[in-house]
């Protein structure tokens, strides 16, 4: 690499704006998140609104926390799905202003191979089967030959769906993720649905089950019984996936990893199939933008170059259209 | 132990094969137990139903250890996972549209594999068996043999990626052949797979 290049990346697929800056020394300089509160569910046309009004002040912010200018930039990245297209677009169309005006390459990136890039880079995987699992997506994905494959995902809603909505019809208050954890550290087990067909998921019958459970059981009971069955699944998936890709890690990665049952099951499970276990720091699983600048970087080195045209939002981006030229 | 598969350890003791559900660490205890049991259960009766449907499987031998081993006669052959890549694009075709076949059969009969890969059937002499129906269930229901094909569509994209389009083409006229609903099934895996590519009915 002949010189360090500065990459600023814009992460907006759903209700978080995130700015980030990375050199491509892999430093993160700067990594600022703007959350748009979720009240009742996301609504994309105000996750959107919120994204267009707080873009400037989180360019701004995370410009400022590097010491830079926007002078300073060598390349812009952006968050180009999968997502809500209303929020996509908001930064396509910001990341596609710094460009011309600044006269500066432009990378679409996908997100979910974003989560998992930041992960390498943070946890020094080489080569891991990484669970991915998020407010909107769940996915089981490895490297093979040029791509990374979608080993397992969920058929209906993602993890983080399925926990949020039902604190959210609990009222439990939010962050629902970290509520219902701690809720289920003193809850006991019952039987709820637990769905696994081949590596894929469905938790859209156990959140019915739980809100159906919570009118007759103990909350912190559900609570602890959601966790487990929906966990257990994940896991489940996840060690089907390491025995038929034969990987020899195993790394976490989303808002939903932080959960400390979750990280502790997965290590479990593991430690049964001499893998290493990996999780990256907390700043990193959410979304955020500093995983769009370091793929920006990543891609944009490997010899990737977009056009305009090239940079149209993809709501349904998935994990293995993309052609891996950096590994 | 001739295998470790995800959930199981698999001994060969003579022509018999023993299946051995183990415990995982992960999950509590009364889940962990259940999910073994009727696993192990199910997975005697369907594998009976299945032949008796004229689908090539192993045959059941006893279910025994508190439900959590079954044993079974042994196939011996070689997993297609281990060969389809590597085959005769001829001999590629012919097994997928056997295993289409043979699936339309166990959906005509109303018997839902599951977990229906190239690891969970073998290639023994020119016959196709189906092992590993611990996931399965009987159910008439579309959704369900719908999710079946998506599951074994997944398999090849997953790890036989330069031949998806082919040998799911094959699996198809197969699967066409043996089961007389296979257009309502074909539709529902087109929704539900665009379903799960859905992205905004996530949230
Ligand atoms: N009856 C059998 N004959 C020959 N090989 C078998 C038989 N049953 C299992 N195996 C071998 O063991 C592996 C794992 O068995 P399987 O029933 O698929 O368990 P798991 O649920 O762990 O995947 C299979 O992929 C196959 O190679
Ligand atoms: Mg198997």
């Amino acid at each position: 690499m002949e010189r360090n290049l500065i990459c600023l990346g814009i992460e907006g697929t759903a209700e978080k704006l995130g700015a980030g800056i990375v050199s491509s020394s892999g430093k993160i300089l700067a990594n600022v998140v703007k959350y748009h509160s979720l009240v009742g569910g996301i609504h994309p046309r105000e996750a959107a609104q919120h994204h267009a009004e707080n873009m400037k002040a989180t360019l701004e912010q995370a410009l400022q926390n590097a010491s830079i200018g926007l002078g300073d930039i060598d390349i812009v990245a952006f968050s180009q799905g999968p997502g809500l297209g209303p929020c996509l677009r908001v930064a396509a169309v910001s990341a596609r202003t710094i460009s011309l005006a600044k006269k500066i390459p432009i990378i679409g990136v996908n997100h979910c191979i974003a989560h998992i890039e930041i992960g390498r880079l943070l946890t020094k995987a080489k080569d891991p089967l990484t669970l991915y699992v998020s407010g909107g997506n769940t996915q089981v994905t490895a490297y093979t030959e040029g791509r990374y494959r979608v080993f397992g995902e969920t058929l209906d809603i993602a993890i983080g769906n399925c926990i949020d909505q039902f604190a959210r019809e609990m009222k439990l208050g939010s962050p629902g993720g970290a509520i219902v954890e701690k809720l289920a550290r003193s809850g006991s087990y019952f039987e709820l649905p637990y769905v696994v067909k081949g590596m894929d998921l469905s938790f859209s019958g156990l959140l019915t089950a739980a809100i159906e459970a919570a009118k007759k059981q103990k909350i912190e009971d559900v609570c602890y019984s959601l966790q487990e069955t929906a966990f257990s699944m994940l896991v489940e998936v996840t060690e089907r996936a390491l025995a038929h890709a034969e990987k020899k890690e195993v790394m976490l990665a989303g808002g939903v990893a932080v959960n400390r049952r979750l990280q502790e099951m997965i290590a479990l499970m593991a430690r049964e199939h001499n893998a290493k276990f990996l999780v990256p720091p907390k700043n990193v699983l959410g979304d955020n933008g500093a995983m769009i600048a370091w793929l920006g970087i990543l891609m944009y080195d490997s010899g990737v170059r977009h056009k305009i045209e090239d940079t149209m939002v993809k709501q349904r981006f998935r994990t293995d259209e993309v052609e891996v030229k950096w590994r | 132990m001739i295998g470790k598969g995800a959930e199981a350890n698999i001994y060969l003791s003579g022509e018999r094969v023993i299946k051995n559900r183990i415990s995982k660490a992960y999950r509590v205890r009364e889940l962990d137990e259940a999910l073994r049991k009727t696993r192990t259960k199910r997975e005697a009766r369907l594998i009976s139903l299945a032949r008796r449907a004229g689908v090539a499987t192993p045959f059941i031998l006893d279910v025994n250890n508190p439900d959590t081993t079954v044993e079974m006669s042994f196939v011996e052959g070689l997993q297609i996972k281990k060969m389809l890549n590597k085959a005769s694009k001829k001999d590629r075709l012919r097994i997928c549209r056997e295993i289409g076949r043979s699936t339309g059969r166990l959906h005509s009969n109303n018997i839902i594999h599951g977990d229906l890969t190239t690891s969970n059937t073998i290639l023994a002499g020119d016959k196709i068996y189906f092992i590993d129906f611990g996931l399965g269930e009987v159910s008439e229901a579309v959704e369900d043999k719908g999710v079946d094909l998506l599951v074994f569509k997944k398999s090849l994209r997953s790890t036989h990626y330069k031949f998806e389009k082919e040998c799911f083409k094959a699996f198809v006229e197969g699967y066409s052949r043996e089961y007389k609903a296979y257009r309502d099934i074909l539709e529902r895996l087109r929704i539900i797979e665009l379903r799960g590519r859905y992205f905004t009915e996530r949230f």
